[in-house]
Formats: structure tokens, C-alpha cells, sequence
């Protein structure tokens, strides 16, 4: 899942500047998972947005509401009305649900009050944990079911390096060196031989290196009749 | 003054400046470069070493800038922030700087899908313009960009490169203003075939006062042959090549020559437009033309200030 953080309050109300009728949009996917944008979320965000509104004497209007999965077009479709009434939108949804209301409504500006940080997961209730760095071209039959690419600092495929000590990486002891959590993982694993090889140099094309990604499933694509009579 | 190089002077002087684009070898030894470079001296007020052209692999730029400079030629070092990431790109500035280099031109570099390794990882971590906030708080506050303080800033005249072909059109002025804002001293334009559009571009950087600001060489490449011109019009993103220009290359009966012909006129023509400072010819393996080209066009002898 996408794990995010809300921006702070401060920032938020800058970016409104200007503003009158403002709607906080969220998201019960990822976002409300990891308790940063979520249907809870968007209400305490707007009564914060209201009582700075109050006390500075902005005039803001706030409105709310929680889209399914922001992400998807069908879901952004049915809040047209409120966006509609609307001069701005704070998305508390990641950055795909932001674009997707922006790229649905040109019109009104889309403000991020949510940082978007990466894919992971909950490790236990309110830690959120990188997990996978979209690279692209998976290795963690390589590396014993734990990402390199994002869970050791310097993406080495080829670890651990000199800075690993009593199972911690060297940036910080808040951080575990993903090489050692490898070894210990092909050890139980009795694949310690993966380790013997080095593995070469990595194709980065899949990766977000090689340019903005794009999918295409044709079994799943429209054909010509199908897009015109949908429109 | 901002660092007294010899294409500083130049264009301080109000002279029409001439800059050349020398490759680096992909090779160990720099015997054949330095050779190219001789044949070259005399020829421009300085000297482009691009960086890791079209992302392939080949001698740095600032290696073959020293090279240049035993040479007693003036580099242009060019630097992209493709490869290197803000630690790697201060710390080679200082470097430059020591060996003496004045000029650098910041830019983004093309993306590694055209080159031969194409399964590179890109940095990015700066971009061009970023690149030139950060040079130039090292040149004018002798600070690294996290502000810890140099024994010594490095004198540095800062370039940027600028594509009034690229789109959307009526960006590309404010574009190269940002440069200049983030601290650009010369600009050095993409090869300029379609003349009516550059000098579109033109009048809009003067509307916008931008000619005052920084000094703009505008680019030139001779045209080997009509397929080139084609290959440039339909497959350079970002590049433009009138019609009628691929057609005389065409019908020429000798187009290496026709090519240059075309060079010429093209400087010709870019000397009489208001606000052009000077030109940066481009011949990829072709460099031994730059003294003939520069000659026919009445550019030589070049002034120098040269004192190192």
C-alpha cells in the first residue's frame, strides 16, 4: 500500500491563500489505512482548516468528503457537484488521487495536503515501514524476500556494506541494514549460495530511471465501439 | 568581472564571440584529442568539452579541459547533473577551478535511453538550473550549497544552454530568464536551422530584457548531408530544420560543402540579429572544419585575453 503523512497545518493554510470555498478530499484507501487521509482524517483536517479560518479571519468555506479510491477515475466522477462548488480542493488522498482529481476537473486548483512517501506496510499499529521500491524488475528471489533497492540505504545489490554493525545500517540505529535482515533470511532459508555470485550490474530501464511507466493490458483494453458507446 | 576568462573579456569587450564543441575520445590516452584541439587552436575564444555526449561513456570533461589548457586553449567544461550528484558535482567544480577552468555550462545532458547503456540509473538529484544556483553560491558567497564556508570560491563564468526549438515556444524566453535569475552569465542555444523561429525567440528575449542579462552565443552545426538534416528534423526531439533548407542539401552536388556553405550564412545571418553575442559552432567529428568555417564567416583572427 501507499503509506503518506499529512503536511502540516501551517503549509496547508499557505497554500490557501486566496482561497474562499475550499473541499478536503480523501481517500478510504491506502491513505486511511495508514491514518493520514482517511474519512477521520478529512474531518479533523477541515475543523482545523475552519478554526484557522475563524481565528485569522479568512472567510473560509470548508467542505468534505471521502472518494472511495481517489485514484480512479469512476469514483472522482461522482463528486463533480461538490468540486464544482468549489475554488479549491485539498487532497488528502496520495499524489495519484491529487492528479487524478486535477486531471478530471482542469479547472479548480488541487492543493497536496498529504506528502505521499512510499510503498510499505503496517508493521504493528501506527508503524508504517518501506517495503518496495518499484524498480521494476524484482530481485527478491535474489535476496531472500527483502527488498534492497529501498530497505538498504544504498540500494546495493551486493551487501552488505562496511557500515553494517550489530544488524543496523550505518544512517542510523532506528534502521535496520536490509543486508543483514538477507543473510539471516537465506541462512533460514539455505540459500546462502545466492550469495556467493555477484550480481551485476542492475537495468534500471523498468525503473522510474527509464522514464514514466506505463502498463498496458490489452485483454483488459476497450475496443473502438466500446470507448464511443461508454462516451 | 565574473572570472576573467578569456571568453568573459571577449564578450565584455563587445566583441561577436566564437565558441567550438570539441568531443572527448572514448579512450585512455588523449594523444588524438589533444591533436583535434591543436588543429582547432586559434579558432574560437573557447573551447565546449561535452560531458558524456548523448550519455555514453568517454574522458571527462574536465580531464580533456587540462589537456586543452597545457594546449594554451581556453575550456568551456560542460557538466551535466545526469551522472553526478550535488556532492560529486561541488566537489568537481572545486577541482576544475584549481586546474584552472573558468567557464562551465550546466545543463540536464540527454537522458541515458540515448546512449549506449541505456540501463543506467539517472542521478538528477540537481537540475540545470538548480546546477547554476548552486555554482554560482560557491563563486559569489564561497559557500558549498549547505553553506559550509571554501578556503578559496572558485572563479567561475557560469553558461546554460537554451532551445528557443523545444516546446511550448512561449516558455522558452521566461525559461532562459529563470536561468539567468539562477545565475546564468552566457547561454549557448541549440543548432539554428529555422532561422524565423529563432529570431521569433529573439524578440522575445529582448522584449523581456534578457539580451542585457547574459550573453547568447547562438548555435551552429554544419550539415553533412541531406539525410542528416532529415534525421535532425524528424528524429532530434526538440529540434526544428525548415524544409527548404533539407531540400538545397539535397539538390547540392557537393553537400559536405554545401553544408558549410549553409554554416556560414547561418553565422552571417546571426551576426545582424539584435542581441546575439556570439556563436557556438558544433561539428561533431567534424571539428577539423571549425577553423575553415569560422575563417569563411570573417571570424578570424580571434582577439585573445588569454594570460594563463
Amino acid at each position: 500500500m501507499i503509506i503518506g503523512e499529512q503536511k502540516p497545518l501551517k503549509e496547508i493554510c499557505s497554500m490557501l491563500e486566496g482561497h474562499k470555498r475550499i473541499l478536503v478530499a480523501g481517500c478510504r484507501s491506502c491513505v486511511a489505512i495508514c491514518l493520514a487521509g482517511g474519512e477521520k482524517e478529512v474531518g479533523v483536517l477541515s475543523e482545523s482548516l475552519r478554526l484557522h479560518s475563524d481565528l485569522n479571519g479568512k472567510g473560509w468555506e470548508v467542505l468534505e468528503l471521502t472518494t472511495e479510491r481517489q485514484c480512479e477515475k469512476e469514483w472522482v466522477a461522482e463528486i463533480k457537484d461538490l468540486v464544482a462548488e468549489c475554488d479549491a480542493v485539498v487532497s488528502i488522498a496520495c499524489g495519484v488521487g491529487a492528479q487524478t482529481i486535477q486531471a478530471m476537473y482542469p479547472t479548480v486548483r488541487v492543493l497536496p495536503g498529504l506528502n505521499t512517501s512510499n510503498m510499505g506496510a503496517p508493521e504493528e499499529p501506527g508503524v508504517f515501514i518501506e517495503k518496495c521500491g518499484g524498480c521494476g524488475d524484482c530481485v527478491l528471489h535474489l535476496t531472500g524476500g527483502i527488498c534492497p533497492i529501498v530497505r538498504c540505504a544504498k540500494s546495493m545489490l551486493n551487501g552488505p556494506c562496511g557500515g553494517s554493525q550489530n544488524g543496523m545500517c550505518e544512517i542510523g540505529q532506528e534502521t535496520p541494514c536490509a543486508w543483514d535482515q538477507i543473510y539471516r533470511s537465506l541462512k533460514q532459508l539455505g540459500r546462502l549460495d545466492l550469495l556467493e555470485r555477484p550480481i551485476p550490474p542492475k537495468n534500471w530501464v523498468p525503473s522510474r530511471s527509464g522514464g514514466p511507466r506505463k502498463i498496458v493490458r490489452p485483454e483488459a483494453m476497450m475496443t473502438k465501439e466500446e470507448k464511443e458507446a461508454r462516451e | 568581472m565574473r572570472a576573467g576568462s578569456n571568453l568573459e573579456k571577449v564578450l565584455e569587450r563587445g566583441e561577436f564571440a566564437v565558441t567550438a564543441e570539441i568531443g572527448p575520445p572514448k579512450s585512455a590516452s588523449a594523444d588524438r584529442f589533444r591533436a583535434t584541439a591543436r588543429s582547432m587552436k586559434g579558432s574560437a575564444d573557447a573551447f565546449n568539452l561535452t560531458d558524456n555526449q548523448t550519455a555514453m561513456s568517454r574522458m571527462s570533461s574536465v580531464s580533456c579541459a587540462v589537456v586543452l589548457i597545457q594546449e594554451g586553449m581556453e575550456p568551456v567544461v560542460q557538466m551535466t547533473t545526469r551522472d553526478r550528484n550535488r556532492i560529486a558535482l561541488q566537489s568537481d567544480t572545486l577541482g576544475a577551478s584549481a586546474l584552472g577552468v573558468r567557464n562551465i555550462l550546466c545543463l540536464s545532458g540527454d537522458h541515458q535511453s540515448f546512449g549506449n547503456q541505456k540501463e543506467s540509473k539517472n542521478v538528477y538529484d540537481l537540475d540545470s538550473v538548480q546546477l547554476l544556483m548552486v555554482l554560482r553560491k560557491m563563486r559569489d558567497e564561497g559557500k558549498l550549497w549547505n553553506d559550509d564556508p571554501l578556503e578559496v570560491a572558485p572563479p567561475l563564468f557560469l553558461g546554460a544552454a537554451a532551445n528557443p526549438f523545444a516546446d511550448p515556444f512561449e516558455y522558452r524566453a521566461p525559461r532562459l530568464a529563470k536561468k539567468v535569475a539562477a545565475g546564468a552569465d552566457f547561454v549557448q542555444t541549440q543548432s539554428v536551422y529555422d532561422l524565423e523561429r529563432f529570431e521569433a525567440f529573439m524578440v522575445r528575449v529582448r522584449e523581456m530584457g534578457l539580451d542585457k542579462k547574459v550573453r547568447i552565443l547562438a548555435g551552429v552545426l554544419p550539415l553533412k548531408s541531406h539525410k542528416v538534416a532529415l534525421y535532425m528534423k524528424n528524429k532530434v526531439s526538440g529540434m526544428t530544420v525548415p524544409d527548404a533548407i533539407v531540400e538545397r542539401m539535397k539538390k547540392a552536388s557537393d553537400p559536405k560543402g554545401e553544408g558549410i556553405r549553409l554554416c556560414v550564412e547561418t553565422i552571417e545571418h546571426l551576426r545582424g540579429i539584435e542581441g546575439v553575442a556570439g556563436v557556438h559552432i558544433m561539428a561533431p567529428l567534424w571539428e577539423e572544419k571549425v577553423p575553415e568555417i569560422a575563417e569563411r564567416a570573417g571570424l578570424l583572427p580571434r582577439p585573445s585575453f588569454w594570460s594563463q
